[in-house]
């Protein structure tokens, strides 16, 4: 008896040391993290920028929603007409030019390299070479791409000129969608290799029965591809796919480093949400309250993309599934009432 | 005849996958050479004039590597000298590095090894902070930080390094497949204390999921452009991504040749631990990918 208690005291204390292994994170994400969220959702609602002509900050002073009004409604009138709603739109239309081919083609890499009939030897030297570039700086790939598509001078000018595919060099920075084009491009090239590798981990994840077993019932490839190895990639794709859209909405490195202003040419059509926010914080009046209003609607757009990628890709069989399982409870439940 | 048939197909199903072979290698290897292009044109234009690059383009390396590096040194030293940058990277990323892996296996280890109360609420809450980027609230970040006279510091570069959530994620998950619990027990029956467990038992097991988050902390601390651009002002203070962003400035614009060797100084550190350890890379990533 005395035992058993003097053991239940033993294992209370070795739980409180839970707390001290937990804590630092807890303290460092409450002071570095938590509260300077807080923070920017406080300054939304508050009036704070600094006074240009006699550089003295106004505010913070709490104004309502008037931050979110400027952000939300143009000086047309017209909803959503807005810088901050052009920079998300520009964000999300160069995160979309690059996600769609860059899940595609790390899906038929993934499966090619998985393919147990057709085997390739190199794949590893393959696997190296594609991944590379996503662990080089992001800022020295950003400015390497706008010395290669200078205007007249860069290599790629210079090549498309000795090809004779071009008669005259052509201003990549100064035309919309060869910009956003170029960023895309550079964001697919950086990452396909990482979700490639994640995308082949995930098929080797596959039991390789299931494939067999499909095989042996005469599936071909392409039926073996949506019937086995797509549903059940799906937690790995889910992953991917949120990673890349909460990553792709935070670009700012390579679309700041790529054009010359550093502000999204030509015209604001390749500057990210991100770009915008940081432009309105510490640039001209330091407009702190409305760029954290700005803030404010990607966290919510983050959000809102998280969640719904989740409610898209959730398992449709197992909510069936369960659906089932718990009509069936009812019924014997009812006929247990009986 | 029926064999004559069968051999006949399976010659038939031979060369299909002989010519699957060669189409899927030749994919491949276009795309490896996609991948090294930029790079060896870089690397190409850092050992040619100024004047070379501008008139023509080529795959040939030339011999002014040297002197490119001498302007480099000449343009860029007149404020800071160049390795001031390099020391200011690797001094933010190395502690950053030390930091996120040590207290991200003691948070996995806390909520792991304990059962206390709260401990499930703990992990549930650090997989949800997992979704949160940080730029999202960047602006209250620097108006906290400049507040407390920080802004210009690398404290606020390095500190927030222990929470790191997805290190935490990947920890634990290494942790409950290579941390016996009945080696703790053993461990406190021999009288060891339970901070002197952790480190002496727990983290030396741990050694190489440690290893694998070491390197991926310690690139994306050094490629990190983000923060530090928006904390420091003082340019001694500057980290290796900031140069490059000084680098598409005026000084440096007219003169292709510094540019190249510039950026080639920025990627060799990394380019080295890559093709040193991308194994141990790749194997992460794919470790890292595969969760629940």
């Amino acid at each position: 008896m005395a035992k058993t208690a003097k053991q239940k005291r033993k294992t209370v204390e070795y739980s409180r040391y839970g707390y001290y292994f937990i804590a630092p994170f807890f303290i460092v994400f409450a002071i570095f993290q938590l509260w300077p969220l807080i923070y920017t959702i406080g300054l939304a609602f508050c009036e704070n920028y600094t006074d240009t002509m006699f550089n003295v900050e106004v505010g913070p002073v709490f104004n309502g929603i008037d931050n979110f009004k400027t952000v939300f409604i143009g000086k047309d009138g017209a909803l959503f007409n807005t810088y901050t709603f052009l920079s998300l739109w520009n964000t999300i239309i160069m995160w979309l030019m690059n996600f769609i081919p860059q899940i595609l083609l790390a899906l038929l890499l993934a499966i090619w390299f998985t393919d147990t009939r057709v085997k390739m030897k190199a794949q590893g030297a393959y696997k190296i070479m594609t991944f590379m570039p996503n662990i080089i700086t992001a800022a020295t790939i950003s400015v390497l791409f706008y010395s290669l598509f200078n205007y007249p001078n860069g290599p790629v000018n210079q090549l498309l000129l000795e090809l004779g595919i071009f008669d005259e060099p052509f201003r990549f920075f100064q035309r919309k969608w060869a910009t956003r084009g170029i960023i895309s491009f550079i964001n697919f090239w950086m990452w396909y290799g990482n979700t490639m590798v994640v995308l082949t981990a995930g098929v080797l994840g596959i039991s390789p029965s299931l494939f067999e077993a499909a095989r042996v019932d005469g599936a071909s490839s392409f039926q073996i591809f949506k019937k086995v190895t797509l549903p059940l990639l799906r937690p790995i794709l889910l992953f991917t796919l949120v990673n890349s859209a909460i990553g792709g909405l935070q670009m700012y490195d390579i679309p700041k480093l790529l054009t010359i202003s550093g502000y999204g040419d030509p015209d604001y059509m390749t500057r990210t949400i991100t770009m915008y926010m940081r432009e309105l914080a510490f640039t001209g009046a330091r407009q702190m309250g409305k760029a954290s209003a700005t803030s404010v609607v990607l966290f919510v757009v983050t959000l809102f993309f998280s969640l719904l990628l989740f409610y898209i890709m959730r398992d449709k069989d197992a909510i069936k599934e369960r659906k089932q399982n718990k009509a069936v409870q009812k019924e014997l439940a009812r006929k247990g009432a009986k | 005849m029926m064999a004559d048939g069968a051999q006949k197909m399976k010659k038939g199903a031979h060369a299909r996958i002989l010519g699957a072979s060669i189409f899927r290698n030749i994919v491949c290897i276009f795309l490896c050479f996609l991948s090294l292009i930029p790079f060896w044109i870089m690397l190409v234009n850092a050992t040619r004039s100024s004047t070379d690059i501008q008139m023509a383009f080529s795959l040939i390396p030339s011999t002014h590597i040297w002197e490119n590096f001498q302007k480099l040194l000449y343009q860029a030293n007149e404020n800071v000298p160049l390795y001031r940058y390099m020391i200011n990277s690797l001094v933010i990323a190395g502690f950053s590095t030390v930091l996120s892996v040590y207290f991200s296996t003691a948070t996995a280890y806390g909520v792991t090894v304990y059962r206390f109360k709260g401990s499930q609420f703990a992990w549930a809450f650090i997989m949800a902070i997992m979704m949160i980027p940080t730029q999202v609230s960047s602006i209250g970040f620097f108006r906290f930080m400049y507040n407390l006279g920080l802004s210009n510091n690398f404290i606020p570069l390095i500190i927030p390094a222990i929470a790191a959530p997805a290190t935490v994620f990947f920890m634990r998950q290494y942790m409950l497949s290579a941390l016996p619990l009945e080696i703790i027990d053993a461990a406190r029956i021999d009288g060891s204390g339970e901070f002197k467990t952790f480190n002496t038992i727990a983290v030396p097991l741990m050694k190489p999921a440690v290893a694998t988050q070491a390197i991926f902390v310690f690139i994306a601390s050094w490629n990190n452009f983000y923060t530090p651009s928006m904390l420091l002002s003082s340019q001694s203070l500057y980290t290796l991504p900031m140069f490059v962003q000084l680098m598409r400035g005026e000084r440096f614009r007219s003169d292709y040749g510094i540019i190249y060797v510039g950026l080639v100084i920025t990627i060799l550190p990394i380019f080295i631990v890559y093709f040193a350890l991308s194994k141990y890379i790749i194997a992460g990533v794919a470790l890292g990918g595969v969760k629940e």
